[in-house]
């Protein structure tokens, strides 16, 4: 037959017949199994699962974990919690909510924003009993009125919570960042468990970068409740895991001598200790008050901040992106060395202005009458011009890009700096796409002074000088210095990318840094009255960057335009140069003058640091050690 | 001939008699109520838990409407065509399911549909929930019953790949349904008892290392989580509670119709998918499960009883497997959502909303309809 075997039909029936009845008793069992079950649960249990159903009585409430502390690198506190009294409500306890939030806003000051915040919470999916924040840091009048009136409001309670606060938030908002109430967005972004009873969330700096690490995990307690939703008793409760303090490079007294440096001005300060890549100040001023963000700012107060022409919210020192000027001629001088195309003794005739070809475009030095013979060494210390527009038009744009990108321009090159831009590193293929032009040779000579294209952030301008303290050694700038507790700190901060920056002859950074050193140290150095009298060798290079633009339907009064137009003061440099400590980038918006302004402030920022501090924290010693005596 | 006929087939269609109208149109009457009685219940409960959402219980009759039009269509399709078309169609799935692999889309972490351009997306993996109990009937009863050892293997294989193939999508609960579907084949086939033993015991023996070097985390957080709902009672546990909640507090006759607290408060989650029993057995009580479960039961047995008395071995197995599918999908749904196994995503046959298994499960019940209404005179 077909099958192509012998098959006895009537037996394989009968076995079809056994294996079915078989299956037909494990069907019933398994039946039974369940209606068992279900008995078990709906008759045996009833009493049980009718008192959890009918009040829900016993009720899971998450508990949210306390957000981990940030410190300085001194152990002073930069971000704690404190306890605040916010008005939560249980929407299914309260019987008209109309009439309810009528009620309350007559016996307390609820602003409009909170109630419209409120009723769109209120359409947003969440838990069944889950407690909605209607208003936040009530006084104590308001606290003890709602007392009063507490029989009035089922469902309505007043709540301790935790919430984040910064004790020198002037000082530190640009560099910590700072938390807010969790919106929609990030709502769909979070663990929804884990984030249960936590409304805050990081929203900027370092409070974002490591939000896993700050927050923590949520606990849970079951608690007896009354049918008006009041708790009556914990009945078990596993605590949740505090988040991990952190300890950050950064050292507030150099955070606050940068503030005060910068007095009513407008700019960026950012030192880096340049063994560790340890950001030791972060200043971007003016800055504002991130206090006022956390509970969630009025409109007007925001307006305030928003709409002011200095631009406090505005972090300079991350994402302000201004040409490099003549701070850019020692990572050149660099990359002119490396690339061999000029030499340690090359001199070049300098007569106040530079020709492409006979009869060309002047482009002009800023000294007018020329620095005449000049060598490497002579440039960035009287920061001639015309010597880096000749060699930046020998270098090419492709020479000076392959160095500049591996100084870290045009890259964020932080490992845990959140926000900070890339700036702008033009190259040849940038232009074509960008502009729809090729590179002409008068773009390498903008480029060579860092004009033109070329766009840095003040914390880019303070990575590359670290590099240069570093002698080529790569430690990329960061925030996080340890975290308290057991876990290490690799788990935590990103690895390094960079690979060192290996010049043919090593020497050549000796050679730069001393070019540096001229320019503080230099008779005629730029710098020279800036560096005057120190007791450690300075190593810098002052720089000015020209304000193009200002936007046409801004309306300052003519003071303040003539202000505003000023050139924009720079200064990059480390000391000690030979054992570098500190490694710094300064920009004063519309300052003026880069050695005029911005150089003086480094030598105070680096006085501060090398000598200031340390002697007063070897008085501080000896204070205690005599307060030990006497104990 | 008549003899052999009348012996083989003791069912009502009997020779020289015209044939009924109900075996013209090739549906069981008694398989067709039942299940129609078993959907309109089903409606009722649905509208409930999705609460009183009217829109949902039209688009789940629209459903059902298209369904029971599968069914029909398969239901006309004489079994032999089944039998010699399941290679075709097996070598079809798997290239389907390989193709779900490599292009296919999906959510949430997992590819089960293939969109393929001027077809409307289908899941692969549904349709293996018939094909592979037709490819391994196929296979087997191509040979004398019992099936030799190394026949059983094959049989297998033919089983396991496609599982193979789900589980990478990564789908668990299709997955162990299609392998149950085969499996049952096998076991009807007449696999020897021996063979089973050593089946569990490598089972038991595998248990601990599926666990340590196959299941996800989420998969063993599920069983964790059954273990003790407690443990995680803000996450996957509350879904364990809150239905257990729900369905204890129904009680002897339930909370009645739209008046369950758990599922209208929103305690409830899925209440109108994979947790709607829970809804049933709140508002209808111990009444209610018992009746619903009274009628699955029917079911089974009318199915059970279509298969043994079906006329050859292929149609036997492929009958016997897909009634046994039917009620592990009940077993399996019932015994999660009251907490007696780990929450794997599979809906309650025929009641739960939306999915595309209540077209798959009416197609089976097609080809069940289809084995009991094609009869004939058969020589041997």
């Amino acid at each position: 037959m077909a099958w192509g075997e012998f098959k006895d039909t009537a037996a394989e029936r009968r076995l079809f017949q056994r294996r079915a009845l078989v299956l037909l008793g494990l069907v019933v069992l398994a039946l039974s199994g369940l209606l068992v079950r279900m008995y078990q649960l709906q008759i045996v249990e009833h009493e049980i699962y009718t008192t959890l159903s009918d009040k829900n009585r016993v009720q899971v409430q998450s508990v949210p974990p306390p957000r981990g502390l940030v410190y300085d690198r001194s152990g002073i506190l930069l971000a704690e919690n404190r306890p605040v009294f916010s008005l939560t409500v249980v929407p299914e306890r309260v019987g008209d909510m109309d009439d309810t939030l009528a009620q309350l806003r007559d016996i307390l000051s609820i602003p409009e924003e909170d109630i419209e915040r409120f009723q769109r919470r209120l359409n947003e999916r969440r838990r069944p009993f889950q407690e909605i924040p209607l208003s936040y840091d009530l006084d104590e009048e308001e606290i003890a009125r709602m007392a009063v009136h507490r029989h009035q409001f089922p469902g309505v309670e007043v709540k301790a919570e935790l919430v984040r606060y910064y004790p020198h938030s002037e000082l530190t908002a640009h560099a910590l960042g700072y938390v807010g109430r969790i919106n929609r967005e990030e709502l769909q972004r979070i663990d929804p468990v884990n984030y249960a009873g936590t409304n805050y969330i990081g929203k900027s700096g370092v409070e974002r970068f490591y939000e896993g690490v700050l927050h923590g995990r949520v606990g849970y307690q079951h608690v007896e409740t009354n049918a008006r939703g009041r708790i009556l008793r914990v009945l078990e409760r596993e605590n949740p895991v505090p988040g991990e303090d952190l300890q950050l490079h950064l050292d507030l007294r150099l955070q606050r001598k940068a503030h005060e440096l910068m007095e009513d001005r407008r700019g960026a300060i950012i030192a880096i200790e340049p063994r560790t890549g340890g950001i030791l100040a972060l200043a971007s001023v003016p800055g504002f008050d991130a206090n006022k963000f956390v509970t969630g700012i009025s409109v007007a107060d925001y307006r305030d901040l928003s709409e002011s022409i200095d631009k406090p919210l505005f972090n300079r020192a991350l994402r302000g992106q201004y040409p490099p000027g003549s701070t850019i001629k020692p990572m050149m001088a660099v990359a002119a060395l490396d690339s061999g195309v000029t030499t340690r003794d090359r001199r070049i005739w300098d007569p106040g202005y530079f020709q492409l070809n006979e009869g060309g475009r002047r482009y002009r030095d800023w000294k007018r009458a020329g620095h005449g013979w000049v060598n490497l060494m002579d440039s960035v210390a009287e920061s001639c011009d015309v010597y880096f527009y000749q060699i930046g038009v020998e270098m090419g744009v492709d020479v000076m890009y392959h160095y500049l990108s591996r100084f870290g321009f045009g890259e964020d090159a932080t490992l845990d700096v959140s926000g900070a831009l890339s700036g702008l590193l033009p190259s040849r293929d940038w232009k074509r796409a960008m502009r729809s032009e090729p590179w002409y040779p008068g773009d390498s000579i903008n480029m060579s002074i860092g004009q033109g294209f070329f766009l840095s952030t003040p914390l880019q301008l303070a990575t590359a000088t670290a590099l240069l303290a570093n002698r080529g050694v790569w430690v990329e700038p960061r925030l996080l210095k340890d975290i308290r507790g057991d876990r290490p700190l690799e788990e935590f901060l990103p690895a390094s990318t960079h690979m060192p920056l290996n010049l043919k002859n090593p020497d050549d950074w000796e050679y730069v840094v001393d070019t540096m050193v001229e320019v503080m140290h230099g008779v005629k150095g730029t710098a020279r009255s800036a560096a005057r009298g120190t007791s450690y060798r300075m190593a810098g290079k002052t720089g000015t960057a020209q304000v193009f633009s200002l936007g046409e339907d801004e309306e300052y009064d003519a003071e303040e335009v003539r202000e505003r137009l000023r050139d924009h003061a720079l200064f990059v440099g480390f000391a000690p140069a030979d054992d570098p400590q500190i490694a710094a980038a300064i920009i004063v918006e519309n300052g003026g003058g880069g050695s005029s302004v911005a150089a003086p402030m480094a030598r105070q920022l680096f006085d501060a640091w090398l000598e200031e501090f340390p002697a007063a924290e070897a008085a501080g010693a000896v204070t205690q050690a005599k307060a030990g005596e006497d104990r | 001939m008549s003899l052999a006929r009348l012996l083989n087939s003791p069912d009502t269609e009997g020779l020289g008699r015209p044939k009924s109208l109900w075996a013209s149109l090739h549906l069981d009457p008694v398989l067709l109520a039942l299940l129609l009685l078993l959907i309109g219940g089903g409606l009722f409960v649905l509208y409930s838990g999705a609460d009183r959402n009217l829109d949902m219980v039209k688009g789940q009759m629209m459903r059902f409407g298209v369904a029971l039009v599968v069914m029909f269509v398969f239901a006309q399709f004489d079994p032999a065509v089944f039998r010699r078309w399941a290679p075709w169609l097996y070598a079809v799935g798997i290239a389907g399911l390989v193709a779900v692999l490599l292009v296919g889309v999906g959510a949430k972490g997992a590819q089960r549909w293939l969109a393929l351009p001027g077809l409307p997306r289908f899941q692969p993996s549904e349709l293996m929930k018939l094909v592979v109990p037709m490819m391994a009937a196929w296979y087997l009863s191509r040979y004398y019953l019992p099936p030799t050892f190394s026949r059983v293997m094959v049989g297998l294989v033919i089983v396991l790949l496609p599982m193979f193939l789900i589980i990478r999508q990564p789908d668990l609960g299709t997955s162990l349904l299609v392998g149950m579907a085969g499996v049952f084949v096998v076991f009807f086939a007449g696999i020897s008892w021996k063979l089973i033993a050593a089946f569990f015991g490598a089972v038991a023996v595998s248990a601990p290392l599926m666990w340590f070097y196959v299941m996800r985390d989420y998969q063993k957080q599920r069983v964790l989580t059954l273990l003790d709902p407690q443990s995680d009672p803000l996450g996957a546990g509350w879904n364990i509670i809150q239905s257990k909640t729900a369905i204890g507090s129904g009680g002897l006759d339930g909370k009645g119709w739209l008046q369950g607290t758990q599922s209208h408060l929103e305690f409830l989650p899925e209440s109108h998918t994979d947790f709607i029993v829970a809804v049933l057995a709140e508002e209808f009580g111990f009444i209610g499960v018992l009746l619903l479960l009274a009628l699955y039961f029917l079911i089974i047995l009318r199915c059970l009883y279509i298969a043994v008395t079906a006329q050859d071995s292929f149609s036997r197995l492929l009958a016997g497997a897909l009634t046994m599918t039917f009620f592990i999908y009940v077993f399996v749904n019932v015994g999660m959502v009251s907490g007696l196994l780990p929450v794997v995503g599979v809906p309650l046959p025929l009641i739960s909303y939306g999915g595309t298994s209540g077209v798959t499960l009416m197609a089976a019940f097609g080809v069940l309809m289809s084995i009991h209404t094609h009869r004939r005179m058969i020589s041997a």
